[in-house]
């Protein structure tokens, strides 16, 4: 198991690229960990995921992580696989 | 080599018009990602962790010069200019695009290749001996079976939904280097007291959650009657496989629950409902594509090649590679090349486009245009003559691709675990890598022996850990990595599910244990028992002691 948070972002995969993305403010799709909205409780979480998946043409598979914030609200993912996730292959990507 | 006939082309072609205009469809929302989803899979698309993966079927692990050229190609112009060779013989690119996967397709096709059946629940890509046709221990060549299970499985109506993935694994040899024994079905090819052709099949084998080795079926089936018998048993599995619990929907299951006697008795039945008269006809067929694997036009060649000792005598590394990487082939002057791709410190399965092309090149001009993958996801050149060893050898070594470790502690199997794959608990890769580094000392790795570590990222085993002499399982523990430890495991005819030895390992104590467990099989070892040899004399317990201190 995670930690908990109560805090949560929105993240999926862009469509056309399979690259990892995240929901942020402006209603965007970006690759910006930082950028993405975060929700504080259960029901602003909801209502995030709600209109993040309605950009299916946009990207797949949309789903809520938990985040924790630093004191400047800057937020940072709590499970190793999504930490995976934002920073890519923690191996080099081919044979030297 | 099997070639496409104009069936085979017609099929391949028409699905990839099918998948452009599916893509389309999804692009402009025609389609949801539901109802893409299955289309895709169908073509081998995953969607993983940070990209979209395309598995790529190569039939029982057979390529030709042709295909890996195409592969290297395919490997820079859509992906990151390097594939990933897995143990189901298949290769996998890691970074395509939605947009360009139908490019990627017509460019396999393009060389008879494709990646249909590569994933979902319908009978995958056959596995066969990377040996075939070259081993001096094959009793029959499995080749030919083969190709006649995948012309029979592809887009077969009645099997493409099936209650889980289907594997079968087809071998000639009585030493398996197809791990049938972990097969939903594995064939052994033998003959009865008469001389007459046959299988020896076996069921309900697997790995995964449930690890099971198979059990025997029938101890002899006549060749002619092999699709018959197929088609019977695949039929009882279709109608009484569960599909409400995808983790019992494998044969396997369905085996243990009904036992071995009820199901042979339900597959007799529905055998003896099968046409006699198309016997007949699979014997013909499997006559004619038995054509298409006659063996390659070999020189006449003296058992020995002068220059062949002399360039042992002169450089002790191509010694040492041909003592541990060279395998006996059955034509006199000929041996069998083991390329590993387990380069100390480097990603098990992976291989640059330029080190795909070095194989193709070297293939074309000293193995006959000839390739196989095999199940430790290695490279295989099957047909070298003794006198070309030592140019093959400079042209592996100048590619990277020489180290001589097969079969050793370092020629390890390693999924692609949390790196890459969506279904991961935990990496797989950092763990071989750093295991590969602890043991790279040659004259180590020789004094041990042959010992195979095989590492899963999660449970359903892809790394194979469950037949490792020493396997490794990743997990999930509070959010973080840890590695569980099976004991004398083994893929082969000896088949044996390694025992798992005790509490987990964070990383970073991982490789100090296995290096424990090692060391106490040297000091334990007596007469040069392998490692599984002496696990079973000294017992699970004496491995326990040293690692946990607490029986």
């Amino acid at each position: 198991m995670a930690r908990k948070s109560a805090h949560q972002i929105v993240t999926a995969n862009r469509l056309l690229q399979g690259d990892v993305v995240y929901f942020n403010d402006n209603g965007a799709w970006t690759r910006e960990l930082r950028s993405a909205w975060v929700a504080s409780d259960k029901e602003s979480a909801a209502r995030l995921l709600h209109r993040a998946e309605a950009m299916p043409h946009l990207v797949v598979g949309p789903y809520l992580v938990d985040v924790e914030l630093d004191e400047a609200s800057v937020p940072s993912l709590c499970h190793m696989r999504e930490v995976m996730r934002e920073t890519g292959p923690s191996v080099a990507a081919q044979p030297s | 080599m099997y070639r496409y006939d104009e069936f085979d082309h017609k099929v391949v072609q028409q699905r990839i018009v099918q998948f452009r205009q599916q893509v389309e469809r999804r692009v402009d929302g025609s389609l949801t990602e539901d109802e893409f989803k299955p289309l895709r899979l169908m073509n081998g698309l995953y969607l993983q962790l940070h990209a979209y993966m395309l598995r790529v079927a190569i039939p029982y692990g057979t390529l030709s010069s042709r295909q890996m050229h195409q592969l290297a190609f395919i490997a820079d112009k859509f992906d990151r200019g390097f594939g990933h060779f897995t143990t189901r013989q298949n290769i996998q690119y890691n970074w395509p695009k939605l947009s360009e996967t139908p490019d990627i397709l017509e460019a396999l096709a393009a060389v008879e290749m494709h990646a249909i059946q590569t994933s979902g629940n319908c009978i995958r890509n056959v596995t066969s001996d990377p040996l075939a046709g070259a081993a001096a221990d094959e009793i029959a060549d499995p080749r030919a079976t083969a190709e006649m299970l995948r012309q029979w499985s592809s887009l077969h109506p009645e099997f493409a939904y099936l209650p889980r993935k289907f594997k079968v694994a087809v071998t000639g040899s009585p030493n398996d280097r197809t791990a049938a024994r972990f097969h939903d079905i594995g064939l052994r090819m033998l003959r009865n007291e008469a001389g007459e052709p046959g299988y020896q099949v076996l069921v309900g084998g697997g790995q995964g959650r449930t690890p099971v080795i198979a059990k025997v079926l029938r101890s002899f089936l006549p060749s002619a009657r092999l699709l018959d018998y197929l088609e019977a048993l695949m039929r009882v599995y279709n109608l009484h496989g569960r599909r409400d619990n995808k983790y019992k929907a494998r044969i396997k299951i369905l085996v243990r629950e009904l036992g071995m006697d009820a199901f042979r008795a339900q597959v007799d039945a529905e055998f003896d409902n099968a046409m006699t008269s198309s016997a007949a006809l699979a014997q013909a067929e499997l006559e004619r594509i038995d054509a298409y694997f006659a063996p390659p036009e070999f020189a006449h060649l003296p058992h020995n090649s002068a220059e062949h000792e002399a360039a042992m005598a002169n450089n002790p590394e191509f010694s040492r590679w041909v003592d541990t990487n060279v395998l006996v082939h059955k034509q006199a002057g000929y041996a069998i090349a083991m390329v590993t791709l387990k380069a100390i410190g480097e990603i098990p399965g992976d291989a640059t486009s330029a080190q795909m092309r070095v194989l193709a090149d070297i293939a074309a001009r000293y193995s006959f245009e000839e390739l196989r993958v095999s199940i430790e996801q290695n490279i295989v050149l099957p047909h070298i003559a003794k006198g070309d060893l030592f140019a093959v050898w400079e042209r592996l070594n100048e590619a990277g691709l020489a180290t001589a470790n097969h079969d050793l502690i370092t020629d390890i199997i390693a999924c692609p675990g949390m790196d890459y794959c969506a279904l991961a608990t935990a990496r797989s890769i950092p763990i071989a890598q750093d295991l590969s580094r602890r043991f790279a000392a040659a004259e180590r790795q020789r004094d041990i022996g042959p010992l195979n570590i095989k590492i899963s990222g999660c449970i359903n085993a892809c790394g194979h850990h469950h037949v490792g002499h020493i396997g490794i399982l990743g997990a999930d523990k509070a959010g973080k990595e840890y590695y569980q430890l099976t004991l004398g495991g083994d893929p082969s005819e000896n088949a044996a599910i390694g025992e798992r030895a005790g509490r987990g390992f964070a990383p970073e104590e991982i490789v100090d244990v296995v290096e424990t467990v090692v060391d106490h099989y040297l000091a334990q070892r007596a007469n040069n028992e392998t490692f599984t040899e002496t696990y079973r004399r000294v017992g699970a317990d004496s491995f326990k002691e040293v690692l946990y201190g607490t029986h």
